[in-house]
């Protein structure tokens, strides 16, 4: 709405003139020394923003000042000189891997790849499998004989990442020739029911790397899908009974009363973990690959953080390194962002 | 009156009952297996003779991890980092979410945007390295040559969290702080008295996020602790399975149990204390999944 003058000034009757109104006197006062004003209002409350100092320093020092490292990705590396004195090198470390050409640059596609297909893998066999877990939870009719079941299959999230790879490493893992040892259990399960061949499951299926993307996944359901079924149970246990009661009534069978009755109660909670979900598909754990992959399994296994740990950590590439992961990082953000206002535009529901 | 089941239903019922009984199954099975493996003597291990039982029991296994003083060493680490490193990290999110659930608060959602931005991008691996190793760099000069410090302080801040500290503040009914203030309660105190009291189920969720954070944590420990002796817990399990997995090792090995052996007990010894705490824990478990920071 556009300003008139009435807002700001005040018509005087008698002597026909035009004067400044107070509360415009008080505006202009306000504007004129807003600095002024705003200390004013810090001090007065100077208590509240004390308290706000150490998170403002924690993430500034730990979260922030990280990021003015990433200049370095510009810069020609140098072991000696701190970021801000490093030569520029423009582009260049981008340009060699985006199109490079060489070992590197098809290593850095390959990351790039792997990172997409293990997240998008992910969320084709992973989402799902909490959601059903919820359904079948709520067939179960006795508190006690669902809540054995609920514990058991959370059993695995107490597990931290390197207890559960421990396993899993233990688990699949290769027959010594020289020793005559067996291979581990789950290789031997998995071979005796003919799903791998033996050599398979002799050489060690984390060696393997048409494997990788299949343990990483059915290790990540194995982890996850018990916990993460508790906000989908949550949703399901809050249809009222009426509502299952009426579509009996009008004839539904199971079938029926999942499509209208159950799937538009959940809806809206599936709508926002598939969101948060797709939102965090690039930034998947590297901790995880970090613990089960070997130079064996690159191939399939090698993600972008994996690969400028092995380069900017293990090795002495920084640049190169921090140029990777900064552009995945950029469209892992791009893709938060994006599901976030998909999120808010279609459903009035806005995740931060 | 007692409706009779569908055929549909039926069908369903049996079907959730098996495959939930198979999944059920399918996540109890390698505990079992692990407790088993850790007990069985070495050729019933390494003969993949085992398959649910023990065989040839023996503790020598666990008794060896018990004696060994660097094994302890790395639990008490761990429970060093745990504790501190919640009672730190919980301390500047209750300030930082009290002070940001205020609506007087100045430039409260540039303040906002300052956490939220954290979430959407990080600098990644390597600038946070180098990071790190500049303030341990600030950390030594200073005096503090333990690194578990610095793992304390400057890793495992997480914004979500102070989100979800805000909105439960947020949620506190204003007459209740305005009585509070009437009754000559300074800000410190309505925060102590009014505000904890008032969010305390979230406040031990999200005491539990940070705690779980710091008992798993691995990457960044074994990055930047240098001192072997300070290591925690699950470091110690990843460079005992390195070594123990290795060829060179396991041929030179000559106990009467298995190398695997000796990992399981690992395994076992590293979930057990969760299992126990699990019961008086549960609540907020579950509690933190429904959680989430959405807002209106």
């Amino acid at each position: 709405m556009k300003g008139q003058a009435g807002d700001f000034l005040i018509l005087d009757k008698a002597t026909g003139t035009y004067r400044e109104s107070p509360e415009q006197l008080v505006r202009d006062d306000v504007e004129k020394h807003y600095w002024l004003h705003v200390g004013r209002t810090i001090l007065k409350d100077w208590r509240l923003y004390v308290m706000l100092v150490p998170t403002i320093l924690v993430f500034l020092f730990w979260r922030y000042l990280p990021m003015y490292e990433l200049l370095g990705s510009f810069k020609v590396s140098d072991q000696v000189k701190s970021v801000a004195d490093q030569y520029f090198a423009g582009f260049s470390y981008f340009k060699r891997l985006l199109v490079g050409g060489d070992t590197l640059s098809t290593e850095f596609w390959r990351a790039m790849r792997n990172t997409f297909l293990l997240s998008f893998y992910g969320l084709l066999f992973g989402f799902p499998m909490p959601i059903l877990l919820a359904l079948f939870f709520n067939e179960i009719r006795s508190n006690i004989a669902r809540s054995v079941y609920q514990v058991l299959t959370y059993l695995p999230k107490f597990m931290s990442t390197v207890v559960m790879t421990s396993l899993v490493t233990m688990l699949v893992k290769q027959a010594s020739a020289t020793m005559g040892t067996q291979p581990g259990i789950v290789s031997q399960a998995l071979a005796s029911l003919g799903l791998i061949s033996q050599d398979a499951a002799r050489a060690g299926l984390l060696n393997n790397p048409n494997f990788f993307r299949a343990i990483y996944q059915i290790s990540g359901i194995w982890e996850t899908a018990g916990y993460d079924s508790i906000v989908f149970f949550a949703a399901i246990i809050a249809i009222s009974p009426t509502s299952y009661e009426a579509a009996q009534i009008d004839g539904a069978n199971k079938m029926a009363q999942m499509r209208y009755v159950v799937l538009p109660s959940i809806l809206s909670t599936v709508v926002i973990m598939l969101i948060t979900r797709i939102g965090s598909m690039l930034s998947i754990g590297y901790e995880k690959v970090l613990l089960l992959y070997n130079p064996n399994t690159y191939v399939t296994a090698d993600v972008v953080s994996t690969f400028a740990q092995r380069y900017g950590l293990a090795g002495s590439q920084k640049g190169i390194a921090s140029a990777a992961e900064m552009m995945n990082n950029i469209i892992g953000m791009l893709l938060v962002i994006g599901a976030n206002t998909i999120a808010r535009k279609a459903s009035n529901v806005s995740l931060y | 009156m007692k409706r009779k089941l569908e055929i549909s239903e039926l069908i369903f019922k049996i079907i959730s009952y098996t495959l939930l009984t198979v999944f059920a199954l399918c996540c109890l099975y390698p505990f079992l297996y692990a407790v088993s493996a850790s007990m069985s003597g070495r050729h019933a291990v390494e003969y993949g003779e085992i398959i649910l039982f023990p065989k040839a029991v023996q503790f020598d296994a666990f008794s060896r991890m018990f004696n060994d003083n660097t094994f302890w060493n790395a639990y008490s680490n761990t429970l060093f980092l745990t504790v501190y490193g919640t009672i730190w990290a919980l301390g500047v999110a209750i300030l930082g979410g009290y002070a940001l659930s205020k609506k007087r608060l100045l430039f409260r959602k540039a303040f906002n945007f300052y956490l939220v931005f954290t979430m959407w991008f990080s600098a990644g691996i390597v600038p946070q390295y180098l990071n790190y190793l500049a303030t341990k760099d600030v950390f030594n000069s200073v005096g503090i040559t333990d690194d578990k410090w610095l793992v304390v302080i400057a890793m495992g801040m997480a914004a979500m969290n102070i989100i979800l500290l805000r909105n439960a503040f947020e949620g506190v009914p204003s007459e209740i702080e305005e009585a509070a203030i009437v009754d000559g309660a300074s800000e410190f105190q309505v925060l102590s008295k009014v505000f904890i009291p008032m969010s305390k189920s979230t406040i031990a969720t999200v005491a539990l996020f940070f705690a779980i954070s710091r008992w798993n944590g691995y990457f960044w420990a074994r990055q930047m602790i240098s001192n072997q002796n300070e290591h925690p817990l699950q470091v110690f399990i990843r460079l005992r399975l390195e070594e123990f997995t290795d060829p060179e090792f396991t041929a030179g090995w000559n106990f009467p149990y298995a190398t695997d052996s000796v990992i399981y007990a690992l395994v076992v010894c590293s979930i057990v204390p969760i299992l126990i705490i699990y019961p008086f824990i549960q609540k907020y478990f579950a509690k933190g999944t429904n959680a989430g920071g959405v807002k209106e």
